[in-house]
């Protein structure tokens, strides 16, 4: 078996991501679910959230082809 | 580039940062790529279609006004007004021209015959950051003065003296370094990796086709992932230039804001 341990370390780098986006959109369908008329002040949190939390799992990504 | 690595070697290769590359269109110049020539064509888009669409602005809006203008009220609304407050106004030309910038190139993804999105090579992100790096700083040095707000940065009040032993190092390293990298990166990464995920499936349906008749079949699967993956990534290349205007107008305001 050939490859690079990079790769699995971009793999472990997703796990807290993951976790983080789905967490932030189990608040936000909560607060959605709870107060319908809150969406519109809820959304733009909730991407940006989402893309704060992935950009970290994207930084794994660039990392796991810079060490190659 | 990709091609010419297949032939050389007989398995699967999939594909790797080596994709990216282009070579020059004109000689040997370096400086003159595809990318290059894409920036130029989003900003002639860019112009030409903000232009036509409010050449004749009427009361009652033609379709191409109203799309136009749902944009402009789109960037005004959500990340003028909600975000930076009641000076919002000077600096929706540049929340626009960026957001529109930054669509462009990376709707470029997605876009028969083009297929790349500028916004994949590192260079360009940095070059649109720079320009909001240098306006939220300038703007707080303006509004409250180089002094004061380097003293707000590294010594936020209200706080206990030891926690500025950790505090202002981090503090300075957010707005110095930490900001501009992410905001890049951010940008970055997400046209990078979403390209490359197109190109494993497309790249991996082409070698599916070209091998035996089972997997030749196969093939459909990996081609159909590929247009339904194409239609994600639109959404995220939308996402990814609303996500920095956002945190852009987020910075402005505050840079703006009296207290940090």
């Amino acid at each position: 078996m050939t490859g690079t341990l990079a790769i699995v370390g971009f793999g472990l780098s997703t796990i807290g991501p993951g976790t983080a986006t789905g967490l932030i959109f189990a608040a936000y369908i909560n607060g959605v679910a709870r107060q319908p008329e809150a969406r519109s002040i809820l959304q733009p949190i909730a991407f940006l959230g989402f893309a704060l939390a992935e950009a970290l799992a994207l930084f794994g990504l660039v990392l796991a082809f810079v060490l190659k | 580039m990709h091609t010419l690595l297949r032939e050389a070697s007989d398995g699967f290769v999939p594909p790797s940062s080596a994709d990216f590359d282009f070579s020059p269109i004109f000689g040997n110049s370096i400086l003159f790529t595809k990318p290059v020539l894409m920036v130029f064509l989003s900003v002639i888009i860019g112009a030409t279609f903000f232009i036509a669409s409010s050449r004749k602005a009427a009361i009652v809006p033609s379709k191409l006004q109203y799309a136009g203008e749902s944009v402009y009220t789109f960037i005004r609304n959500e990340l003028g007004r909600d975000v930076i407050g009641p000076e919002f106004m000077r600096f929706v030309p540049f929340l626009f021209s960026l957001f529109v910038f930054i669509l462009v190139n990376n709707v470029f993804g997605v876009i028969p015959l083009l297929q790349f999105p500028t916004m994949s090579h590192i260079g360009f992100p940095i070059g649109v950051t720079i320009f909001s790096y240098i306006c939220y700083h300038y703007v707080a040095i303006k509004k409250h003065g180089l002094g004061k707000y380097l003293k707000d940065i590294c010594f936020m009040p209200g706080i206990p003296k030891p926690v500025y032993l950790i505090l202002t190092p981090v503090e300075l390293l957010t707005y110095l370094v930490t900001r501009p990298l992410t905001l890049s990166m951010r940008l970055f990464a997400n046209m990078f990796a979403g390209h490359l995920l197109l190109l494993v499936f497309i790249l991996g349906g082409e070698y599916l086709l070209m091998s035996g008749i089972v997997l030749k079949f196969l093939s459909i699967f990996s081609f159909g992932l590929a247009i339904g993956l194409s239609f994600f990534e639109l959404g995220i290349q939308f996402l990814q230039a609303y996500i920095f205007t956002l945190l852009t107008a987020l910075y402005i305001a505050g840079a703006l804001a009296d207290e940090h």
